[in-house]
């Protein structure tokens, strides 16, 4: 029975753009969290899926708390997440971690494994006992896959997908309930990606843990995923089930993102639907009047620029975010 | 018939403090007018640096080209002089990087750089030189070049920075690009853009093209022959078709297995165990063997040879009938 | 068992289906051995160059040379004796005598201490003050690090000399003569106030790095407090380019020492640095140019010894060349 987790309601965040010396005065707004909503169930992977500039990786700080949101909420476990405080929301932290994209610069350089898988046990002195810490830490190694007498080693010592590794042992030490994985495949090599991806799905099987995955990679998301979000300049487009999404997107901008990932099997070439956007995606400074899509879009009307469709079942089973929903296989 | 682009036998190897790298161990492939070749590997496999030794511009010292010939049009390239090397480069063979921003001129605009090959190398006058670039960023679909061939590259988008490096490229009429990694950096929507505009631009001008890539999707859709690299070794060479079809080398087959596909939902990855060699230090044998789901004593020992699975068709496996029977 | 093929064969099948499960384990570190922290690496790589060694060496014998002037030169300092008026360099003497008939030798061994202590307290305060005041700079809200980039700016827009002067005459007219401790302190000061905002901006621009990269924000993730970040996280990151700078300022304030006492608001007698001497040397060049020579040619070896360490220890502590 689905329970959510986390739900999500119009959450908006806008870097202003400031210019100036000493002060600085406001010229615009960064719109890259433009009211997003979502739900979360409990166990289930939830994948945000879009390009550069979507706003995807902002949500991820948002939900973290590393970034106040402009507007909008969400309830962690039916609490609110961005009222709680002191001793609130530090037990906050313990249930919602993060695993970050680079594997280089993820990883405090200065410190030793040991330290670094170590360091939440520090911050929250009452999960683990002092004596109990290094064996923890032990433990996390292995269960991630990692040689436990690697402790005393160096992060430069470790390959790219050793390293996803420990950040990935790092944030499984509070024993979290929602993880937020900001694209944790994306920098590694393709043979490694696979025995990332497999751990992150092991983990979620044996440890009961709730992804949001956030990636580019519509292949890796489809993978991991249970239900996904197409986010296009801050905003959720469409949003179903893997199978509605990958099988029948309705809104044109999932239809042209599936379209355009490359498939491993020449047989299909010339047989796949070829949707081709114009132009590149536009800058979240100034986006596009009523539906964020429309300047690139095929079946953009009058209507597109006055009215922003509303993220609601149109056609078919699952919500889309377009005047002109309609089913259409890509895949 | 002489193929227009000929590697044989390259050995590469990088002399730094920490040791001689092995780079490139026996590299070979060709390239004919119009066709596609998707040299395949993964970071460390050496697929950059041949392409970067075809165009001659490899940093001497620290790397070193111990053997093998480069042939153009049947014409050695590694015996040639510095002043030869440089009218091919451009004119014969071009090249496209994978990071647009940083493979273009930040200070001069995106009109100047494309004029300055023209004017130098084909004696055009400004006038002229200005014309065929607009023309140049026309044909690479940038819209409104008379006006933007005056920016500078970082007032264009990620996507519109790579068709002007691919103008560029195509300012001499080369008869081969070299594409390294062209669209890895860009947005899915954007890649497909580029890649149709590289196949457009192939075909209209029936131009070789070596299409360096890791991504298997990318080389499904556009390549005619595959080779495959790892650890600076061709391990296989076939017809795109065959390769996925029934790939020949346990290194293709552990590939094909470990990646997630769009159009399958499946179960857990199979993974290719451990990691690419250090090219310090490469294992004696076969280079693959300490990941190799079928490795056995002779692979240990060994250096298995290139062996023949059919016209155009190897695999440097001892066991590569059996691997390509099973597909 | 008779046929080992065979066996072969079947262990590897079995083999191959366990490698689903394998595949997990992921045992091969890149770079086997004992763990290397990045000093430690450091440590290694500069060892083996000769010139870090040589310029190391230089270095450590100037600094015996301040602390146990006795072991160089059983000549007291301050015995004059007017025979000796600018006699040039001899067996007894070997950097000859300067016009009170001190023998320069002596004095340049023992003025190693004033020159070397005003060197580093300048560049311990210097360091101090600016790393506090970037750190905040770096990592606290916008206006503050506005607020304070300005004020660093200010003092960096003082031309050195033109400030030193200012600063040394208002708290001494010149013919007052204070006591020893209490004008290298004044030196000291005044170098750190000219210098320190070098250090700040070094300092800030590394923090500023330093908070954007991923583990800052992991941290953060993770409920660290601010003071963590600063001492766990950012500090230990940012403090390779302000060693860096250390090394070569040592040498460069070792420098400015010597300019003020030439110009005569600095160290004075009977206070002996080699700043002193080679103030002492001006009238007397032509004459007696070996009271010049060997002062400056001590405080020119000794600051060259410090630019090349800090160059040495600039490579060897670069990221990069990881």
């Amino acid at each position: 029975m689905a329970e959510p987790i986390l739900e999500v309601t119009d959450l908006v965040k806008h870097f202003p753009v400031r210019v100036g010396v000493l002060f600085k005065r406001t010229v615009g707004q960064v719109k890259a969290v433009d009211g997003v909503s979502f739900t979360l169930n409990k166990g289930e992977t939830l994948g945000v899926v879009g390009e550069s500039g979507c706003g995807k990786s902002t949500l991820a700080q948002v939900l973290m708390r590393l970034e106040p949101p402009t507007s909008g909420g969400a309830r962690f476990e039916g609490r609110d997440m961005f009222a709680m405080r002191g001793a609130e929301l530090r037990k906050l932290r313990r249930d919602i971690q993060i695993v970050l994209q680079d594997p280089y610069t993820s990883l405090n350089p200065r410190m030793t494994v040991g330290d670094i898988v170590g360091e939440p046990f520090e911050i929250h002195t009452d999960v683990a006992p002092k004596g109990s810490r290094r064996k923890a830490v032990q433990d996390l190694l292995d269960t991630v896959g990692l040689n436990p007498e690697h402790i005393h080693r160096y992060p430069h010592q470790f390959s790219g997908g050793q390293r996803q590794r420990i950040g990935i042992a790092r944030a499984l030490a509070l024993r979290p309930k929602v993880i937020v994985c900001d694209e944790p495949v994306s920098a590694l090599d393709v043979s490694i990606q696979a025995q990332v991806m497999n751990l992150l799905g092991e983990l979620q099987s044996d440890l009961g843990l709730s992804y949001v995955f956030i990636a580019h990679d519509l292949s890796v998301v489809r993978h991991l995923s249970d239900r996904v979000a197409v986010m296009y300049l801050g905003k959720i487009v469409e949003t179903g089930t893997e199978e509605q999404i990958y099988e029948h997107p309705t809104h044109p901008y999932t239809q042209a993102l599936l379209s355009a990932v490359p498939v491993p099997d020449p047989t299909q070439r010339g047989q796949r639907d070829v949707i081709r956007l114009t132009g590149d995606v536009p800058s979240p400074i100034n986006p596009p009047s009523g539906c964020h899509f429309r300047t690139r879009c095929w079946k953009a009307q009058d209507i597109c620029a006055t009215e922003e469709p509303e993220l609601v079942v149109r056609t078919g089973d699952h919500p889309s975010a377009c005047h002109f929903a309609e089913e259409r296989t890509v895949v | 018939m002489t193929a227009l682009l000929e590697v044989e036998d390259l050995h590469v190897e990088f002399r730094t403090r920490d040791g001689v790298a092995k780079v490139l161990n026996g590299v070979g492939y060709h390239v004919d007018a119009g066709e596609t070749l998707a040299v395949l590997g993964e970071s460390g496999s050496g697929k950059s640096v041949t392409a970067q030794t075809i165009m001659g511009i490899l940093d001497t010292p620290p790397a070193f080209v111990t053997k093998g010939a480069i042939r153009f049009h049947g014409e050695d390239l590694l015996t040639a002089s510095d002043d030869r090397r440089r009218d091919v480069r451009g004119d014969g063979i071009a090249m496209i990087f994978q990071d647009a921003l940083s493979a273009l001129n930040p200070v001069f605009t995106v009109g100047f750089q494309i004029e300055e090959q023209l004017r130098i190398r084909r004696g055009m006058s400004r006038k002229d030189a200005r014309a065929r670039a607009v023309e140049l960023l026309d044909l690479v679909k940038i819209p409104n070049a008379a006006n933007r061939v005056r920016e500078y590259p970082h007032q264009f988008s990620g996507g519109m920075r790579q068709r002007a490096m691919i103008a560029m490229s195509l300012a001499l009429d080369p008869e081969m690009l070299i594409a390294d990694e062209p669209t890895t950096a860009l947005d899915v929507t954007v890649q497909a853009q580029i890649m149709d505009l590289l196949r457009e631009i192939q075909v209209e001008r029936e131009m070789g093209l070596i299409l360096i890539t890791h991504d298997l999707g990318v080389v499904a859709d556009v390549a005619d022959r595959i080779a495959v690299m790892y650890a600076g070794r061709i391990i296989e060479h076939a017809d795109v078709f065959q390769l996925f079809r029934a790939p020949g080398h346990p290194y293709t087959e552990s590939l094909l297995e470990s990646l997630p596909r769009l159009d399958l939902k499946g179960q857990e990855l199979k993974t290719i165990k451990g990691l690419p060699p250090s090219l310090t230090n490469i294992p004696p044998g076969c280079p693959f063997h300490p990941r190799c789901p079928r490795a056995v004593d002779v692979c240990r020992t060994d250096v298995p040879a290139n062996h023949r699975l059919g016209l155009d068709r190897t695999s440097a496996c001892h066991f590569a009938e059996e691997v390509v029977s099973r597909g | 068992m008779s046929d080992p093929g065979a066996g072969g064969a079947g262990l590897e099948r079995a083999a191959a289906a366990a490698v689903g499960d394998l595949g997990r384990v992921d045992d091969s570190a890149q770079r086997q051995g004992k763990p290397r922290s990045l000093w430690s690496d450091a440590w290694g790589e500069l060892r083996r160059k000769p010139t870090f060694i040589v310029s190391l060496v230089i270095i450590l014998v100037v600094v015996v040379m301040a602390a146990f002037p006795s072991l160089f030169t059983s000549v007291d300092p301050r015995a004059a004796n007017l025979d000796n008026y600018l006699k040039k360099p001899s067996a007894d003497a070997w950097f000859g005598y300067d016009v009170q008939g001190y023998d320069v030798y002596a004095r340049a061994i023992y003025g190693a201490r004033a020159s070397l202590l005003v060197g580093l307290f300048s560049t311990i305060l210097t360091v101090l003050v600016g790393s506090v005041v970037g750190i905040f700079a770096g990592y606290a809200k916008t206006w503050i690090d506005s607020l304070l980039s300005r004020v660093g700016d200010i003092f960096a827009g003082v031309p050195f000399v033109l400030g030193a002067i200012v600063i040394l005459t208002t708290f001494n007219s010149p013919t007052e003569n204070p006591s020893a401790v209490r004008i290298i302190t004044q030196v000291v000061l005044s170098i750190a106030a000219l210098s320190w905002p070098v250090s700040m901006r070094i300092m800030r621009s590394a923090t500023l790095v330093a908070k954007q990269q991923d583990y800052v924000k992991a941290a953060r993730g993770l409920g660290a407090s601010p003071l963590r970040i600063v001492f766990r996280h950012l500090l230990p990151n940012t403090v390779a380019p302000v060693l860096v700078y250390a090394t070569i300022a040592l040498g460069a304030f070792i420098g400015a020492e010597a300019t003020l006492a030439f110009l005569g608001i600095g160290l004075r007698p009977p206070v002996v640095s080699w700043g002193v001497m080679i103030s002492e040397s001006r009238d007397y060049f032509q004459a007696a140019p070996h009271m010049l020579l060997f002062p400056a040619g001590f405080v020119t070896i000794t600051v060259l010894a410090f630019v090349v360490l800090g160059d040495a220890v600039r490579d060897a502590l670069d990221p990069k060349s990881r």
